[in-house]
């Protein structure tokens, strides 16, 4: 076999190990499965009614279902990489790296596992989300092709978050640290346009919800759904997801190769 | 095809240091192939850290190293695909389950998937474990994790396989079925270097002992010339009065009393024959002896012979190495 054929072999197996993980730990795959879910019928139940009345005149629940989908299918992402986080933290922490790393293995598949089995699981969690959606009234009359552009978005940013939440679990002290750190993504899409329009924002928060990178990829979402332009905001979207993917594959590498040479005996 | 030994592991002048602390002073360290090396000495002297710069798994400062002909260094790779470890701490996958794990180092040791199959039945029954090969880890006992670790670390067949602590905290019959397994891996051709705190497991088990104290190899033999370096064990006699202890330092010159204790330390090396003899010299002189206990030479004489001090913390009280309150 080649090097290439190593690579593939052993990231295969390793993405093997973590979904067989993902299975034996079903509290926490159905908890950050099941979180926006609750939060899509909270929204669109609780909130719902008024929400959607501020959409314009004669608009209502069932508008604002359609306006709040984008944003619970980044919180689906912002759920599912804390499980990342999680499960990469808990392999740095525990002595089954160190055999890892003894063995003549591909350095990286480690790594890897983790980010295809969490976009395995990312892109299931939007999947059964959408599901619910449609369940609840949620309505759009794109084709497959709009639809295939949302997936390949969502799937971008979601690449790119993951590589983040391995970037924090890697560089976090304890199992404790690495599962609170990735919460913050999940208010970050709070404070996006995934909720409410951001011209209802004050000033300052405005400018900070406009800026950060969960808004131009939940309005790349919307405009896809509802066969809006998406020009700028697309680029926008795709343009943050490769830095932070970059970024963070960079950081989690480093942190991956420098915690072996700093460790004390 | 030559029956000459060949040099499996060859350490040369290895120095690392964690900061300002120096933990590895100049060490060099030889086996065989085929030989047991046992690396002993108490916790902090740097038994661990030479078992991950030789496993690659921490770069050393300086020195030269090379398992079975493959430079540490520059082929870490050609290194990896030779050895086995099996660390202090285990190292196995808590999710998973026993014939997985096996199963996993299968895969990433590139066996096809029947040599695979084949490889995790045949360790399952040596080591004893077909029966939990299906349950969880969290199923597992000590001793069952521990075999299970050795196990994996045995899938791939290495050639060459460190053993960090083998038997620390087991109970003493699974600690005889590790010096089992570990005799019979050596007749198999298997290089084997292990640590550990207890003269006696190098004893039985290894062909050369490297003392280690504090980063620096002060002693370095096959057991037989190592232990005649060591003045030998003793006998301690218990005496209910003064006079009593009195008397018997009398008889017995080379002995020392301590007054405070009522104990005399008799040397002894330990047999039946000199013990009675003891006893009887006493006996006949009508000095009553209300107890003994026999001290074989362990570690702390070893370390007081070839250091002339003692080990400072007794290598029982303190099962936390160092590296865990330096992190």
């Amino acid at each position: 076999m080649t090097t290439l054929a190593y690579t593939l072999s052993d990231s295969r197996v390793m993405l093997r190990r973590n979904l067989k993980h993902q299975l034996r730990y079903p509290s926490m795959t159905l908890m950050l499965v099941g979180m926006p879910i609750v939060l899509l019928l909270l929204f669109v139940y609780v909130f719902g009614g008024q929400l959607g009345a501020g959409l314009g005149a004669h608009q209502g629940r069932s508008a604002y279902l359609d306006y709040v989908v984008p944003g619970l299918l980044l919180v689906t992402v912002a759920a599912a990489v804390q499980g990342t986080s999680i499960m990469s933290a808990m392999d740095m922490t525990g002595g089954i790296i160190d055999r890892f790393r003894t063995m003549a293995i591909a350095r990286a598949s480690v790594l890897t596992g983790h980010v295809l089995g969490s976009l395995i699981q990312t892109l299931a969690g939007m999947a059964i989300l959408i599901g619910v959606a449609f369940g609840l009234g949620f309505r759009t009359t794109v084709g497959p092709l709009a639809w295939l552009a949302t997936i390949g978005v969502l799937a971008l940013f979601a690449f790119a978050l993951i590589w983040l939440a391995v970037a924090l679990g890697l560089a976090a002290k304890s199992v404790e640290t690495a599962s609170n750190s990735p919460m913050i993504l999940v208010l970050l899409v709070f404070l996006s346009s995934g909720f409410v329009r951001t011209q209802t924002m004050p000033d300052g928060l405005r400018q900070f919800a406009e800026y950060q990178p969960f808004s131009p990829v939940v309005d790349t979402v919307r405009g896809l759904l509802t066969n809006a332009a998406v020009g700028e905001h697309a680029i926008a979207a795709i343009a943050w997801s490769v830095s932070i993917a970059l970024a963070a594959y960079l950081w989690a590498i480093h942190l991956y190769n420098r915690r072996r040479a700093a460790e004390p005996t | 095809m030559s029956t000459a030994p060949t040099i499996a592991i060859a350490a040369s002048r290895v120095c690392k240091s964690f900061g300002s602390h120096l933990v590895l002073d100049k060490v060099n360290l030889t086996a065989d192939e085929g030989s047991i090396l046992a690396l002993l000495g108490p916790n902090g002297a740097g038994k661990t850290t030479i078992v991950r710069i030789l496993s690659t798994l921490i770069p050393a400062d300086s020195g030269s190293m090379h398992i079975a002909g493959h430079d540490v260094v520059t082929d870490p790779d050609g290194v990896r695909g030779l050895i086995g470890v099996t660390g202090q701490f285990s190292a196995v996958d808590n999710l998973l389950t026993g014939a997985e794990n096996l199963r996993l180092m299968a895969d990433l040791r590139h066996l096809s998937r029947d040599a695979g199959q084949r490889r995790v039945t045949e360790l399952l029954e040596q080591f004893d474990l077909t029966d939990a090969a299906n349950k969880r880890l969290s199923t597992y006992s000590g001793g069952m994790r521990r075999r299970l670790d050795l196990a994996m670390t045995l899938v791939g067949e290495p050639r060459v396989i460190f053993l960090d602590e083998p038997t620390s905290g087991l109970d003493p019959r699974s600690r005889l079925t590790m010096w089992e397994i570990v005799r019979e891996l050596a007749l198999a051709g298997v290089t084997i270097l292990l640590t550990t705190q207890n003269l006696d497991e190098a004893d039985q088990l290894a062909d050369r002992i490297a003392v280690l104290d504090q980063g620096r190899i002060v002693a370095e033999g096959t057991p037989d010339e190592l232990k005649s370096r060591i003045p030998g064990g003793h006998v301690r006699l218990h005496f209910a009065g003064l006079d009593l202890l009195r008397s018997a330092a009398g008889l017995l010159p080379a002995a020392a009393p301590d007054q405070d204790q009522l104990v005399l330390q008799v040397p002894a090396d330990g047999t039946v024959d000199s013990l009675r003899e003891l006893l009887d010299q006493l006996y006949e002189a009508h000095v009553a002896v209300e107890g003994l206990s026999i001290h074989a030479p362990d570690l702390d004489d070893v370390f007081l012979t070839v250091t002339g001090s003692h080990v400072a913390g007794r290598p029982d009280e303190d099962p936390t190495p160092r590296g865990a309150a330096q992190r």
